[in-house]
This record gives C-alpha cells, structure tokens and sequence, in this order.
C-alpha cells in the first residue's frame, strides 16, 4: 500500500518508550530538514502520471539509476517499479561533510484508472527521469456508437 | 498496515532552497540533495538533479563561493491532463562557501543520469623551502 505521511505522524498505541523514541527521531528531522516547508515523507520514487486521449504517461525522478537494479513490469491497469538505488562506494580514507543522497531499495505499485496494452509499453530513462508511455488498451478508450435509424 | 521494511527507500519530498535570489519568471526552487566528502587532495561534490540536462547546468565558482544552477523543462506537453502529481519540476539552486582553496583549472565536472560529480582538487600547498641562515660579522 502507498503511504504517505506528513509530521506528525499517527501509530498504533505502543509502548511509551516506543512513542518517545518516534518523537526523539521526529524532532531530530526537523532540525536536519529545517528550511523545508513541507516535512512529508512518501514513497520513494515520486510520480507524475497524466494522460491523454491515447496514452498515459508515468514519470518518476530515479537519478543515478544506471548503474543498479530496476525492473518494471505491467498488468492490466497497474504498473509496478521495483528495484535498488545503490550509491558507488568510494575510496577509502574520505571524509564526509555531508551525506543526504538516499539509497536503498524499493517497490511501488500504480493503479491506473483504465487498461493498458501491456505489450505496448515504452520505457525510457534520460537524465535522472524514467519515463513511460503506457497505451491505453482498446477496450478502454471511448467509442462513437451510431443509433440506426 | 504492514510495517515498512526500514531497508526501504524513502522518498523525502524535494525541500524549498532556503534562500534563493529570486526569479524574474514565476516557479519553484528546489535544493538537490548532495554528498560531500573529501581526501587529502580534493573534495567532491555528488548533487542529485534530475530532469537537467549539460546544457540546463550552471557551475560557478568565485570568491570561494560555489553556486549550482540547474534549470528543469517540465516535460508534460500541453494536451496532457494530470492523472496523479507527487512532484513539481522546477529550478535546483545550492550554494556553498569552499573553506579550502580550489585549484580552478583542474576542476571536473561530469553530468550523468541526474546525478552531477564535481571534483575540486585543492591547491598544492607550496612546497616547504630549506633556508640558509648566513652568519653575519
């Protein structure tokens, strides 16, 4: 399931050691992300789906995808993003400074309002933006029916 | 609800740059995330910036301030209609204050898949000189 949580978040009634060490953590991310907003947390990678009369149209914001796993698949009307965004290892005896590149790994799943044509699908992956174009199935689109007279 | 797997990967939605000069066209200005980390000889710079191409990239560095720019074409066309948003394109602005000095004509910088890896060798330190002491009188 797609959750996406803004801060605070709500939880089951656990221990209240459990509750404090959620709001330690929660407090500790304010600071880190202190200058945004919006803290929501949400599931990695966010998409944008629109359509038009033919297709939909899936993009996600994956940079630095190349070189790890990414396997997509498609089904009637849900398409799923699986994978593992893995950040090159680098020489020993570095220093960080900062370190706010996420990795690891992923799975989501879309549900699309009408069929695709699974077969049809185009993938393609430029600059950092994994973009589909999933043709509506023919079941799906709109048909004229004339009346006889 | 099943529990999430904490190996998972997040996604932190795109954070406002914090201070940003601002822009004569309207539009939003993210912060691209990034890794510094530096050895005796450089310090690089990983920022993630999807959706900029070489050409949308602005690099500068003066007076030991660097500056990224990185302009985002939305790249939606006009008959499209949105099904779902999670996120808006929109400009990458970061600045940062070098406290080493940078060796300029050595810097590199390469754009790949989103991803920009800018090295900054750092200048050599001058090499330690012997100096003779003459004895006067």
């Amino acid at each position: 399931m797609i959750v996406r949580r803004t801060w605070p978040s709500r939880r089951a009634l656990d221990s209240s050691t459990a509750d404090l060490d959620q709001l330690r953590r929660e407090v500790l991310r304010l600071f880190e992300t202190a200058t945004s907003a919006d803290l929501g947390v949400g599931v990695f990678p966010p998409l944008n789906v629109t359509q038009d009369a033919d297709n939909y149209y899936l993009r996600a914001e994956m940079p630095g995808m190349k070189s790890s796993e990414l396997s997509i698949s498609a089904l009637r009307n849900r398409v799923t993003l699986a994978g593992k965004r893995e950040i090159q290892r680098e020489h020993e005896r570095v220093s960080y400074h900062r370190k706010e590149r996420p990795e690891g790994s992923f799975n989501r799943t879309v549900t699309l309002p009408a069929e695709i044509d699974a077969q049809r699908i185009d993938a393609k992956y430029a600059n950092g933006i994994l973009a589909l174009t999933l043709p509506k199935a023919d079941e799906a689109k709109p048909r004229q029916i004339t009346v006889k007279t | 609800m099943a529990r999430e797997n904490r190996t998972d990967l997040q996604n932190v939605d795109k954070s406002d740059a914090p201070v940003a000069p601002e822009q004569t066209r309207s539009g939003q200005v993210y912060s691209p995330t990034v890794d510094i980390f530096e050895n005796d000889n450089s310090i690089t710079l990983l920022a993630d910036m999807p959706g900029v191409r070489v050409e949308d990239l602005k690099i500068d560095l003066r007076e030991s301030v660097l500056t990224l720019i990185g302009r985002v074409t939305p790249p939606e066309n006009p008959d499209e209609s949105d099904v779902l948003r999670e996120y808006e394109s929109g400009m990458f602005w970061r600045q940062f204050t070098l406290s080493e000095a940078i060796d300029q004509a050595r810097i590199d910088a390469k754009l790949t898949d989103g991803v920009l890896r800018l090295e900054l060798p750092k200048v050599e330190t001058a090499r330690p000189r012997q100096i003779v002491v003459r004895t006067v009188g």
